[in-house]
């Protein structure tokens, strides 16, 4: 499961432009993660350039 | 009820403002969405963007955007040696990208384009030969109906994978980047923009500063993908160190990432086409997108023109925008994504060697230059520093 901390966010895009599922969704200033279709790649917390995604249970 | 439109385009930065501008001088009833609320903020950019770019897109600087001018580059190796690279004239700017994309904005309008901010776009449908699009606008659900759709909505290209294609981008293909603006800050030649290569400063990648007067800068990070620590990390540790950043403000807070590992191969389908960084039509060395995008938009208003004309707008008669883009652009950055892994394979004491043993003069030469004179630059310096044969060889093979 992926969680997105809204303080750290910078909301650039980056988690959505490499989430092979399309499972996450940026609207405007918020992201979405849709964690029925995750499969926990981790590719988001990766790329994520301020720690804002992370990986929980 | 259904606007129609004869091309929309998804996405109010520079490729997409350009795209509706041309689009509605060439007659189409042409309609942009903006998901954000406001174009041109927050940027995703270090907002270089060189002078050749200006003039190709037809384009005259105007100091209410092109707020430093820049006449070369400092690189800096992993020990701090700079080299320095001068041209003759001014060969680029640092822009106020706000100001910039207003101005995009003002004059697409100008042109007959409709523009709707705070639009987002939430479901795409093709039906008898037309794409129908919803989005949320504030109090109300918009519908939209065009028979093209131009996807200019950045790295995150979720338009064209709702309409087939596949826009993921792996990780080894995009730099994760970070970037603060900062005032109050001192740093020497603010008519340079200012690289900074290391392992420890930015792997995989480089740091840079690119001056906005002489005391205010864009002082960002773009770093490989695939590390453990973020890209965030590497550039407060690399502020911390220099005593003349770390006395300034931070006035905006900028990330993004960058998809500097090639091309979409596929960038149209029926009713689509792709252009900017939804195309990943970026410079695979340095990361700069905005000339690439505009000048790719400029292409797909054309062929958007054309399908109109007749009336047909399958993948068959859209998909010549892939060939002449790569004739235009993409062949011409295929070569550079060569070079790219060649960098990227580079250890600290290679950047050493390649510090001393070149002058700024000589890569201005090299850059520039016929053939001959840079063979006989390098032989010249091969013969004193054999150390950089030994580099040559190991990144020529």
């Amino acid at each position: 499961m992926i969680e997105n901390d809204p303080v750290k966010c910078c909301y650039c895009g980056g988690c959505v432009a490499v989430c092979p599922v399309t499972c996450i969704e940026l609207k405007e200033t918020r992201i979405d993660v849709d964690n029925e279709k995750c499969i926990n790649c981790s590719a988001c917390v990766r790329i994520c350039p301020v720690d804002a995604m992370k990986m929980v249970k | 009820m259904t606007e129609e439109y004869d091309v929309i385009i998804i996405g109010a930065g520079p490729a997409g403002l350009v795209a509706a501008e041309k689009c509605a001088i060439d007659g189409l009833k042409t309609l942009c969405l903006e998901k954000k609320q406001e174009i041109g903020v927050p940027k995703r950019c270090a907002e270089g963007l060189g002078l050749g770019w200006i003039k190709r897109l037809g384009m005259t600087p105007d100091k209410k955007w092109a707020v430093q001018d820049i006449s070369g580059a400092a690189l800096y190796s992993p020990s701090g040696k700079k080299l320095e690279i001068r041209f003759h004239d001014v060969s680029g700017y640092v822009i106020e990208r706000r100001v910039f994309e207003k101005e995009l904005a003002k004059k697409a309008s100008q042109a007959g384009a409709t523009i709707r901010t705070k639009s987002n776009v939430t479901e795409l449908k093709r039906e008898n030969g037309k794409v129908n699009v919803t989005a949320l606008e504030m109090e109300k659900t918009a519908h939209y109906s065009a028979p093209i759709i131009i996807a200019c909505d950045g790295v995150e290209s979720t338009i064209a994978r709702k309409l087939g294609l596949n826009t993921v981008l792996k990780l080894n293909d995009v730099d994760s980047g970070f970037q603060y603006e900062m005032a109050g800050i001192e740093f020497e030649n603010p008519d340079l923009i200012h690289l900074y290569f290391g392992i420890e400063v930015a792997p995989r990648g480089y740091l840079w500063i690119f001056p906005k007067g002489k005391d205010v800068a864009n002082v960002g990070i773009g770093i490989g993908g695939t590390h453990e620590k973020s890209a965030k990390y590497y550039l407060d540790k690399f502020i911390s160190a220099h005593p003349g950043l770390k006395k300034g403000s931070i006035i905006e807070v900028n990330a993004g990432a960058i998809p500097v590992g090639g091309f979409l191969k596929e960038m149209t389908a029926d009713n689509l086409i792709v252009c900017g960084d939804a195309a990943h039509q970026v410079n695979p060395i340095h990361g700069g997108g905005m000339g690439t995008a505009m000048e790719a938009a400029i292409l797909a208003s054309k062929i958007a023109v054309e399908a109109h004309k007749k009336g047909d707008f399958s993948n068959e008669t859209l998909k010549p925008y892939n060939s002449q883009w790569y004739e235009l652009r993409g062949n011409q950055m295929l070569a550079i994504l060569k070079r790219r892994h060649m960098l990227e394979s580079m250890k600290d004491n290679d950047f050493e060697i390649l510090v001393n043993s070149l002058t700024g003069e000589d890569v201005l030469k090299i850059s520039e230059g016929e053939l001959w004179q840079s063979a006989k630059i390098v032989t010249k310096k091969l013969i004193k520093h054999p150390n950089l044969a030994k580099i040559m060889l190991k990144y020529l093979k």
